[in-house]
């Protein structure tokens, strides 16, 4: 047994709305700069739909993931190490721009420079790539809520293997968002494909990470990936992926996906796993049992045995801690009702989803039934059997048990606390019919419905020891990183000696770390505390009124009666 | 001039190379990439790329054969210069039309289509203007002297010079009596070593045959990061539109 600890993401798709908070601060934070326009780390998919890059589970086309050789080993699906080292003038097997989409913008100057004249001007799309006029055909949300209807829905890889009678039934199709980051896969394809080496997984936390240095552009990990969340920046010609915001991790907080999540239905923990029970985990031999396989190689924190194992593999014991109090292991282990996404890729994703019950029940409603009476939800998950073999198609390779048995616990856990709610004795036996305890409900409960910030993200920091070295933290000095302006280089934004794709990197700008943690868990206005006085409005909250908003008053010599006049501006430098 | 030429010259540029890339690994291990444009277009690369980078091994395999390899060692093992030579000329000539075909169609598309093109650095066009120059010249020189005249046996001449080039003896009387297109094609190539480091060619020097033996998932552990040097780079302020390519000249910013 060799204990390693993997940060893991559990999202609860029952509220989900759809409202792409997520993608647009992850986009913010990310992939707001050129080379990356068309690339969302963070995307949100409706579905049925065809996803983002277009079709990108159909992996007979796009060959992402491993498959099972004959001799029971894996190996990935676009071909073994040779074929690769061939294929690599031209991949054969890249999606292409259109795929995503071309990224545009608009000619926002026109409307400012236009001539006078009777016509009132527009900015046309610009091509990002080729700066021509071009036409907006597709994006990454581009059949958001089922835009498009039928003709695009009928698109979707997954709806396909379903069944056939599906696609005509499109008038009870049922919706849900689906939000999708890179897996941090415990045996990561992408990683798998790259001929240099660059991407690698963390050994600290399972952090699937692109060595920015070491990639040389040869783009197999894009066609590696089938969740198809590996990106090649056009401009710098590297490969770009979703980092699980490490830097951020690093120090307890959580990804701007999860702290932007507007629905909080998000949860952060750490999963410890056996890493020498990956490989064969992963090769199988039926699909259907690799949801369990996986299950399988993780280890119970709460374990003596285990707890002594992580500790001989150097372990720290505030992560065995926070490992026992990890949500998503409540969620995947205890509560089973969270499943992994595509787990017949065969890459052991960590990202898992609590599937949506809420389709089964707006049926339920629709029909004139009462959606939380047990009884009632039981047979419409066994009857709706469209949404079913749909979920089970992402969840759990198109085995219907696992879902059907995690939307009757869903089902049961409404049931049983609605009882609760309107003062009804509770009762034992919804609990016992899905092989639950009603404290274990209530606990659920909790955790699906009223956990605060510090129970959906429990997230140890990195050691103290080599705090120095996280970037947020920042203890050396910020000018000093090589070819700053501390070591005579351009500062941020400097050119390397080939422009604008080449040179030394500059760390990422950051907000101070204390004042973010406060903030985040207090209820009332956040005082920085540094002096001297200087807001950062981006760090401002808006409760209140800081000192240091304003500049300070001149002396009180007229009157001074009304304090909430903001002062004269300060242009001697004498009032500080 | 012979001095110069043979002697000064091809030293002055093998340093530049090495140094170069010593430096631009040291230095620019951010800007060490292929840069590909495929993901602008798929359809011709597929043809032209394997073409070309397939015929320039090929190429390369038959310089190093030709150049490293004394004549009398083929000899020894009872390889005639006829046969050597008709093999030679034979296989040179098909992987030098695959390699010029390849190029041609590459610098077409790159010309063509446009999203590449707008994606086509100043640099880059320098470079394929050295790099067309060095194989035009070089598979025209081999072909007049084995279409027109009956062979050239540069093994006698030019394998000699190049090999005492890294004996520290290096011989520029042979070099004198070398037709001039033989004499254009090594000048040219030498200037390509020079320029090589500052180009994108740099990522001939990355091919990953580490990977035929490498674990296939790598871990790593984050306590090797050094310091705050870890990446972040390709940051080039907010997406802006290349402008629209109405004058050839046009570059990237």
């Amino acid at each position: 047994m060799r204990v390693m600890a993997q940060m893991a993401m559990v999202m609860n798709l029952d509220k989900c709305i759809g409202c792409h908070t997520c993608s647009v601060t992850c986009k913010q934070a990310w992939t707001n700069r050129s080379g990356v326009e068309y690339v969302w780390f963070n995307n949100v998919e409706s579905r049925p739909g065809q996803g983002y890059p277009r079709t990108y589970q159909d992996q007979q086309t796009w060959q992402g993931g491993w498959v099972r050789t004959r001799s029971g080993r894996l190996k990935p699906r676009s071909g073994g190490r040779v074929k690769k080292l061939f294929s690599i003038f031209a991949n054969p097997k890249l999606p292409s721009m259109q795929d995503y989409y071309e990224p545009w913008t608009y000619d926002y100057e026109h409307l400012l420079t236009a001539p006078a004249g009777d016509d009132i001007p527009v900015a046309r799309p610009k091509s990002l790539l080729t700066g021509e006029d071009t036409k907006i055909t597709w994006s990454a949300n581009w059949d958001d809520s089922l835009a498009g209807g039928n003709e695009i829905a009928a698109g979707d890889p997954v709806l396909r293997q379903v069944s056939d009678r599906v696609r005509e039934e499109y008038e009870k199709a049922f919706l849900f968002f689906l939000p999708r980051i890179c897996e941090h896969c415990l045996n990561p394809s992408c990683a798998a494909t790259c001929p240099s080496g660059a991407i690698y997984k963390r050994s600290e936390d399972g952090i699937v990470l692109v060595d920015q240095d070491r990639c040389r552009g040869w783009r197999m990990c894009v066609t590696g990936c089938p969740y198809k969340k590996v990106y090649f920046n056009h401009r710098t010609g590297k490969a770009e992926k979703c980092t699980f915001c490490f830097p951020r991790i690093e120090i307890g907080q959580p990804t701007i996906c999860s702290e932007t999540c507007v629905g909080r239905l998000r949860y952060i923990g750490l999963m410890l796993y056996d890493a020498d029970a990956v490989a064969a985990a992963a090769a199988v031999k039926d699909e259907h049992d690799l949801y369990a396989a996986q299950r399988s190689v993780f280890l119970d924190p709460h374990d003596p045995a285990v707890v002594a194992a992580a500790r001989r593999a150097d372990i720290p014991d505030d992560w065995i801690e926070a490992a026992q109090r990890s949500p998503v292991w409540d969620l995947i282990m205890r509560h089973e009702v969270a499943l992994p996404l595509h787990p017949e890729y065969r890459t052991m994703p960590m990202v898992w989803y609590i599937p949506p019950l809420s389709p089964v029940v707006d049926v339920l409603r629709d029909t004139g039934h009462d959606g939380e009476d047990m009884r009632n939800l039981f047979g419409a998950v066994d009857a709706l059997r469209i949404p079913l073999e749909y979920l089970a198609g992402l969840f759990t390779a198109g085995d219907t048990a696992p879902v059907r048995a995690v939307l009757n616990r869903l089902g049961a856990m409404r049931a049983y606390q609605r009882r609760i709610n309107l003062g009804e004795p509770r009762d034992e036996s919804i609990a016992a019919a899905v092989g639950m305890t009603g404290a274990q409900m209530d606990d659920m409960y909790r955790l699906l419905a009223i956990a605060k910030y510090d129970e959906r993200y429990v997230i140890p920091a990195a050691h103290a020891e080599d705090a120095h070295h996280l970037e947020q933290l920042g203890t050396e000095c910020s000018l000093d990183y090589e070819g700053g302006p501390g070591m005579g280089g351009g500062g941020p934004y400097g050119q390397g000696p080939f422009g604008e794709s080449s040179g030394t990197p500059a760390p990422i700008q950051v907000e101070t770390f204390h004042m973010l943690r406060e903030r985040q868990t207090s209820d009332s206005f956040t005082d920085p505390g540094d002096e001297p006085r200087r807001v950062n409005l981006l760090n401002w909250d808006g409760k209140g009124r800081p000192a240091g908003l304003f500049p300070p008053r001149r002396n009180a010599t007229a009157g001074g009666a009304d304090t909430d006049e903001p002062g004269v501006i300060d242009t001697d430098g004498s009032g500080r | 001039m012979n001095v110069l030429l043979w002697v000064v010259y091809p030293y002055l540029t093998i340093a530049i190379l090495v140094g170069g890339l010593i430096w631009r690994y040291r230095y620019d291990k951010f800007g060490w990439t292929t840069r590909s444009s495929q993901l602008y277009e798929s359809t011709v690369l597929r043809w032209g790329s394997p073409m070309f980078h397939f015929g320039i091994l090929m190429v390369l395999i038959g310089h190093v054969g030709g150049l490293l390899i004394p004549k009398s060692w083929t000899e020894a093992v009872g390889i005639t210069e006829h046969t050597y030579h008709l093999m030679a000329v034979f296989i040179g000539s098909v992987a030098g039309f695959c390699t010029l075909i390849g190029m041609a169609v590459l610098i077409a598309r790159r010309r063509l289509t446009g999203p590449v093109f707008a994606a086509t650095t100043r640099n880059d066009k320098a470079m394929y203007a050295v790099l067309t120059t060095v194989i035009v010249v070089g598979l025209w020189s081999t072909l007049r002297a084995n279409v027109v005249g009956d062979g050239y046996d540069y093994r006698e001449t030019i394998s000699p010079w190049f090999r005492s080039l890294f004996y520290l003896s290096p011989d520029p009387e042979i070099m004198a009596g070398v037709p001039v297109g033989f004499q254009i094609h090594i000048v040219t190539a030498f200037a390509l070593f020079a320029f090589w480091p500052f180009t994108r060619l740099v990522h001939a020097f990355s091919a990953p045959v580490g990977y035929l033996t490498r674990p296939y998932v790598p871990y790593r552990s984050r306590d090797t990061r050094p310091g705050l040097r870890p990446s972040r780079p390709g940051w080039e302020g907010p997406p802006r539109a290349p402008r629209a390519q109405r004058k050839p000249d046009r570059t990237r910013r």
